[in-house]
C-alpha cells in the first residue's frame, strides 16, 4: 500500500519560494499501476522524486507498506526520462546494478535475468553500451533493470515519451506484458493520455499552481485484451482529455486574474 | 581508422620530423646542428652503456612525481566535485596556488628537501597535482544530477556512488589532465635534473652540451623525446582499455 497524505513541497531558489505541491492525498494498493496525468509543472516528477527518495525535505506524510520511504531499506526501481542508463557500463552490467546495489552480497538470480532479456528482446545485446542502442532498446535495458530488482515500487517518469508512436505502443505492450508476470505496484508520470489510459489501472489528474490532485479515475478499461482498438478506448481518451482541458483554462483564467499570464 | 593505418602514420610523422632535421642540418652546416643519421647511429653506440641509466633516473623521476599527485589529487577532486561545500572551502587555495609558477618554488623546495630525489620528485607532483584536481573536480561536476537519481532511489552509499558514478564518469577527464600536465613535467625535470644529481637525461644533456659534445647531446635530447612519446603512448593506451565506452 503506497500512501500519499497531506503532502506539500515547496522548493526555494534566489530567496524565493514556490509550492510545487500541496496537500496532496493519494492511496494506492499493492500490485496496482496508477498514471499520473497533468500539465507542465504541476508537481508530476516532484512527487515521484518524493516517493524515490531524492527529495527529502517535504511537509505530510508518506508510507510505502506502512513505513515512510527509506530507499535503504525498501526496494524502488526509478526510471528517469533519460532511462538512467550509466553509459560505461554495458547492457547488461546496467541491467545488474540495481540487484548489485540492493543486495550487496550479489546473489544474481541468472535464470530470472536471462527470461528477462527474453521478454524485453535483449538477448544478444547484453555487451553492447548505451551509445549503441536505439531510444526504444534503452528503454527496455532500463525496464529490465528495474524488474530484475522485483521493486516494491516501481517509478516512472515520462517513460516512452522520447519514442517514436510505433515504439511506443510496442514497447507499452511489452511492458504490460513483463507488469502481469511480476505484478509490481507501478507509478507512471505520463504527458498522453492513450498512455495513461492504456497502463493506468487508476489514472490521477493533477492541477499546477499549486500541484495537487484533482480527479482520480478507476479505469474499467486497463488490462482489456487489444483495448486500443476499441470504441471504448476512444471515448474514455476524449473524456479525460475534456477534463484537462476544462481544468486547464481554470488554470489559465485564474493566472490572468493574478496577471501571471498576458491577458489576449 | 585502423591500427595499421595508425601505425604507418605514426611512422610517417617520425620520418617528417628526421627528414626536415636532417634538411635544417645540412642547410646550417655547423657542428651545432649534428645530422640525426649521425646522432641515432651514436645513439645505438653509447645507449647501453652511457644513456640507459640516465633515462630510468628520469622515468623513476616522473612516475614518482604522477603517481604521488594522482594519489593525493584524485580524492581531493572527488570531494570538491561532490561534495558542495569540500568545493567552496578549498577551490579558494586551489585558485591561489595554482597560478604559482611552480618552477620559481625550486629554491625553496631544494633548501626545505634538499638536493636529493625528493625535491625532483616534489616538482613533479606540484605541477601535476593541480590539473589533476581541476580535471577531476569539473569532470564529477559535469555529470547530470539524474544520473544519480536511479542510485540515490535504491538507497546507494557514497562507496556506490564512487565506485558505480564518479570514478568511470570523470577517468577521460583524469587522463587529459595527465596528458596535459606531462609535457610541463618533462620539461620542468630537465630543469631540476642540471642541479645536485649526477643521473637523469637532464644532467647527461647538460652535460654533453658543456663538453662541447653535440652528438651525445642530440641523443640525450632524442632519449628525453622518447621517454616523453613512451608516456604519452602510455597514457592513450589506457583511455583506449579503460575508457572505451566513450567511443562506441
Amino acid at each position: 500500500m503506497i500512501r500519499i497524505k497531506e503532502l506539500s513541497v515547496t522548493y526555494k531558489s534566489l530567496g524565493d519560494s514556490c509550492d510545487a505541491l500541496r496537500n496532496m492525498n493519494l492511496e494506492l494498493s499493492i500490485g496496482e499501476t496508477c498514471a499520473i496525468i497533468g500539465p507542465s509543472g504541476c508537481g508530476k516528477s516532484t512527487l515521484l522524486k518524493v516517493l524515490a527518495g531524492i527529495i527529502k525535505d517535504f511537509e505530510g506524510s508518506v508510507e510505502i507498506n506502512g513505513e515512510p520511504v527509506m530507499p535503504h531499506k525498501q526496494k524502488i526501481g526509478f526510471i528517469p526520462q533519460n532511462y538512467g542508463l550509466l553509459p560505461w557500463k554495458n547492457v547488461s552490467e546496467n541491467i545488474r546494478l540495481g540487484v548489485k546495489i540492493k543486495n550487496k552480497k550479489y546473489a544474481e538470480d541468472k535464470e530470472a535475468l536471462a527470461a528477462l532479456l527474453q521478454q524485453l528482446g535483449l538477448r544478444g545485446l547484453e555487451s553492447r553500451y548505451p551509445r549503441e542502442l536505439s531510444g526504444g532498446q534503452q528503454q527496455r535495458v532500463a525496464l529490465a533493470r528495474a524488474f530484475l530488482l522485483k521493486p516494491d515500487l516501481l517509478l516512472m517518469d515520462e517513460p516512452f515519451s522520447a519514442l517514436d508512436a510505433m515504439t511506443r505502443e510496442e514497447i507499452q505492450n511489452v511492458f504490460l506484458d513483463v507488469w502481469r508476470k511480476h505484478s509490481v505496484s507501478m507509478i507512471l508520470v505520463t504527458h498522453h493520455v492513450e498512455e495513461a489510459v492504456y497502463l493506468g489501472r487508476k489514472i490521477v489528474i493533477m492541477s499546477a499552481f499549486p500541484g495537487t490532485v484533482n480527479t482520480v479515475i478507476d479505469n474499467p478499461l486497463f488490462g482489456v485484451e487489444d483495448i486500443r482498438n476499441h470504441r471504448d478506448f476512444f471515448e474514455l481518451c476524449l473524456t479525460l482529455r475534456k477534463m484537462i482541458k476544462e481544468d486547464w483554462s481554470k488554470w489559465e483564467k485564474k493566472q490572468r486574474e493574478f496577471g501571471m499570464l498576458p491577458a489576449y | 581508422m585502423g591500427k595499421k593505418t595508425t601505425r604507418v602514420w605514426h611512422a610517417a610523422g617520425i620520418l617528417i620530423v628526421l627528414v626536415l632535421w636532417h634538411v635544417t642540418s645540412i642547410w646550417v652546416n655547423l657542428p651545432i646542428v649534428q645530422s640525426p643519421w649521425l646522432v641515432i647511429v651514436n645513439l645505438c653506440n653509447i645507449f647501453a652503456s652511457e644513456i640507459a641509466i640516465h633515462s630510468f633516473y628520469s622515468l623513476w623521476r616522473i612516475l614518482a612525481g604522477v603517481l604521488l599527485a594522482v594519489v593525493v589529487g584524485i580524492p581531493i577532486g572527488y570531494c570538491m566535485g561532490y561534495f558542495e561545500k569540500c568545493d567552496t572551502i578549498l577551490s579558494p587555495i586551489v585558485y591561489l596556488t595554482y597560478p604559482i609558477p611552480k618552477i620559481a618554488l625550486l629554491p625553496v623546495i631544494m633548501l626545505l628537501f634538499g638536493l636529493g630525489e625528493l625535491s625532483k620528485i616534489l616538482m613533479i607532483f606540484l605541477i601535476i597535482v593541480f590539473q589533476v584536481i581541476i580535471a577531476v573536480r569539473d569532470g564529477v561536476k559535469s555529470i547530470p544530477k539524474e544520473t544519480y537519481y536511479p542510485l540515490y532511489s535504491l538507497g546507494a552509499g557514497v562507496i556506490d556512488i564512487f565506485r558505480e558514478i564518479l570514478i568511470p564518469a570523470s577517468l577521460p577527464n583524469f587522463l587529459t589532465s595527465l596528458r596535459v600536465a606531462m609535457a610541463t613535467a618533462i620539461s620542468v625535470l630537465f630543469f631540476t635534473e642540471t642541479f645536485g644529481t649526477q643521473y637523469g637525461m637532464g644532467y647527461f644533456i647538460m652535460d654533453a652540451w658543456m663538453r662541447v659534445n653535440y652528438l651525445e647531446m642530440y641523443s640525450g635530447i632524442m632519449v628525453l623525446s622518447s621517454i616523453g612519446l613512451i608516456l604519452f603512448g602510455t597514457i592513450d593506451y589506457l583511455e583506449r582499455k579503460m575508457c572505451y565506452w566513450q567511443y562506441k
